[in-house]
């Protein structure tokens, strides 16, 4: 198994006439995902790589006869809540939300409104989720043949803040032979949708899943919020697996070390999220609290498949 | 970003808080004017984008006008932590019976706007929640509905206010949070909001930071406040290299880049991307004794020109003899469109792209193509085998061949 997606997966593409979007239809057709619609106002009729365009979710849903599973937003930062509140309210459960540079309003709004119709979101400011050989879902990984380079399946599930390094570190343990169960950008600013521990839950109710990777950054308090969770659920079981399965080991990375620095104070790199606001915020606090929760933070992303190893190994 | 004092104060009179009569002047002469229309006993305060105004000597009171131009004139000179004053504030010295906190600030884990409420103002909220919880008045407020009154008016009443106090605050306190929400701020504070000998309640000093996704939204208050878009409000001015990369991306819509090398003072260019792969990069070089110039991103898939123009821009850096040309696994930017943009970049400066270029590591999209690129110019390509830590390990050793 996996999480979020599965074989049968259906999902839409919202904004699908853009160029980026046109790229990533393309490419998660190619991985043998299915696209099954498309919306852009004004451009019904429309076909992209063979997926039919509408003008609402409405008319995508009235056309196919059932709500397809989750869709990926790729609209201008401007319009991006409309269209998030539109999937939601048609039904449907999860939504990628590739669009970088939303206010932060309006991603919280998003969000309370998904809350209260059990629908998940993931971003905004990434690029989707992947389970490798099953189903691609965004710009994850590239196009189908780089993605089938980085990812293969297997065990270990992988959450990071930054797209393009939830592939370097997919590709590094497919190299040292460990693969990936479901790899999730789960994106780059200050609130989004699914926090690695919000979505724990999921990955330790997966079966095939036996240990979390994740990337981390300064900026925010969703790594202490991850250190509060294990500590609270340590000793408790998990929901699948044989009786007494132990929690899923967590190997964890650390980048943007130097933001630390004096000189550093006050800037923001690499993602809107890293902008430093409280005393939690820091790379070296994050680092001690997670260690302190027992999540070892590796400092060279070729050291975590020994790290990995580690750990599986020391749960047998 | 952040707003000065004077900026803030608008920005709550706009809400309908009350405010003192105030002036916001730029000369000392403008601060007798000020002084004289507001009548008795001033408080100057200077106007600066950082803390510790006070310990600083950037806070002065002054009894008569003339006394209000002369400490204005001073305080217009004072530097304070690097940053010279855009002005001073003019302030009536106000007779306070009590003095409050009023804050909304984000909750990132609820994902939602979080109110604060103090009896005990004037000092660091921080502080007064360490050693006073019961004296700090907290609550969620929802995301899809106006912030209502009741809920101020409960976080107020945590914290045992009672009688007009509560009755007066109330509004201020929601009103602070529908400002917070309708004009995007990350952080919307009055410290102190003061009680008059009067009863009536002003704010005395406020802080409020903008998310800075928001501004184009917010681009009708910000005209009103005279604030430019070119004026970004950074911590420190922009350099030299940070100002040209930005022209570079500016003059180009494909790929997006950026370059910073403001606490960078190194000899080892970087030519790295993108936000997460520039992060680990950047820690991989430093970590094994590299002395980075800058730091850049790469996203986006940039044109030729882009990534030549910035490349150009990092090798013409004071002291930088070689660049590391470095990514994580790309999956959109081309590996081969950067190849070319770097060697570019290394011709017309006139130098040897074999020499020049430390280490080029960029696996994905069109990397065979890239690789035949560089190998026409002498440069090693690394593909995924080198793992990141293993480039930034071969930038670093090549730079310290070089002879002093």
């Amino acid at each position: 198994m996996s999480v979020l997606l599965s074989q049968d997966f259906t999902f839409i593409v919202q904004g699908i006439t853009g160029r980026e979007a046109v790229n990533l239809t393309r490419e998660c057709l190619d991985y043998g995902s299915k696209v099954v619609g498309g919306v852009t106002p004004g451009r019904k009729g429309r076909e992209v790589h063979g997926v039919p365009v509408f003008d609402t979710v409405e008319q995508v849903v009235d056309s196919l006869g059932y709500v397809p599973d989750g869709s990926v937003v790729t609209v201008p930062p401007a319009f991006t809540k409309d269209a998030v509140f539109e999937a939601i309210v048609r039904g449907i459960k999860l939504v990628v939300i590739v669009t970088e540079r939303i206010p932060r309003r309006d991603v919280a709004e998003m969000v309370e409104l998904a809350d209260r119709n059990d629908a998940r979101i993931i971003g905004p400011n990434c690029l989707g989720v992947i389970v490798p050989e099953v189903c691609k879902m965004g710009g994850i990984g590239g196009p189908a043949k780089d993605a089938a380079k980085a990812y293969t399946p297997g065990s270990i599930g992988v959450m990071s803040r930054s797209g393009g390094m939830t592939t370097e570190i997919s590709s590094t343990l497919t190299a040292a032979g460990l693969g990936q169960s479901t790899a999730i950008s789960i994106g780059g600013d200050a609130i989004i949708g699914s926090t690695y521990a919000e979505l724990m839950p999921l990955f330790e109710a997966d079966e095939q899943t036996e240990g979390i990777v994740i990337y981390t950054e300064p900026g925010g308090r969703m790594e202490a919020q991850l250190s509060e969770w294990v500590a609270e659920n340590e000793g408790a079981k998990r929901p699948v697996g044989a009786e007494g399965a132990a929690r899923l080991p967590i190997v964890a990375f650390m980048a943007g070390r130097f933001m630390d620095d004096e000189e550093m104070k006050g800037m923001s790199f690499g993602h809107a999220g890293t902008i430093v606001e409280g005393k939690e915020d820091t790379a070296t606090e994050k680092i001690a609290r997670l260690q302190e929760a027992g999540v070892p933070v590796v400092e060279r992303i070729d050291e975590i498949p020994d790290a990995v190893k580690d750990k599986l190994g020391a749960k047998v | 970003m952040r707003f000065y004092e004077y900026e803030s104060r608008r920005i709550v009179e706009r809400a309908g808080i009350p405010v003192t009569k105030y002036g916001f002047c730029t000369t000392a002469d403008e601060a007798r004017k000020a002084a004289e229309e507001i009548g008795g006993s001033v408080v100057i305060k200077s106007q600066v984008l950082t803390g510790g105004r006070m310990k600083a000597g950037g806070v002065k009171f002054a009894d008569t006008p003339d006394e209000a131009a002369e400490h204005a004139a001073a305080i217009l000179e004072l530097e304070i932590n690097g940053h010279m004053p855009k002005g001073v504030l003019v302030d009536p010295k106000a007779e306070v019976a009590q003095e409050y906190y009023a804050g909304v600030v984000w909750d990132g884990t609820r994902k939602r706007p979080l109110m604060l409420f103090s009896d005990m103002g004037g000092i660091d909220i921080e502080e007064v929640a360490d050693r006073h919880p019961d004296h700090v008045g907290r609550g969620h407020l929802s995301n899809l509905f106006d912030p209502p009154d009741f809920r101020a008016k409960e976080v107020i009443g945590h914290t045992g206010v009672t009688g007009s106090a509560l009755t007066r605050a109330t509004p201020i306190l929601a009103r602070l949070a529908r400002l917070m929400r309708d004009y995007d701020m990350t952080l919307a504070e009055i410290n102190p909001l003061a009680r008059l000998e009067d009863g009536r309640f002003v704010a005395l000093d406020a802080h409020m930071e903008m998310e800075n996704e928001a501004r184009p939204r917010q681009k009708p208050l910000l005209d009103d406040l005279g604030i430019e878009p070119t004026d970004t409000r950074e911590p420190y001015e922009p350099s030299e290299f940070e100002r040209n990369v930005k022209a570079i991306d500016s003059a180009d819509h494909r790929g997006v880049i950026q370059g910073k090398d403001h606490g960078f003072a190194g000899n080892l260019g970087l030519v790295i991307g993108a936000g997460g792969g520039s992060l680990t990069l950047t820690d991989a070089v430093r970590s094994q004794g590299g002395k980075p110039a800058n730091y850049t991103e790469i996203g986006g898939n940039p044109s030729v020109a882009k990534a030549c123009g910035l490349a150009k821009e990092v090798l013409k850096k004071d002291g930088v003899e070689k660049i590391a040309v470095m990514m994580s696994i790309v999956s959109n930017t081309r590996v081969d469109i950067v190849a070319r943009g770097v060697i570019k970049a290394c011709l017309e400066l006139g130098k040897d792209p074999a020499e020049t270029i430390a280490v080029f590591r960029i696996p994905g999209a069109w990397e065979e193509e890239g690789e035949k690129i560089l190998k026409r110019y002498g440069v090693e390509y690394c593909d995924r085998s080198v793992s990141m830590w293993e480039a930034a390990a071969r930038a670093v050793s090549k730079i310290q061949e070089v002879p002093a």
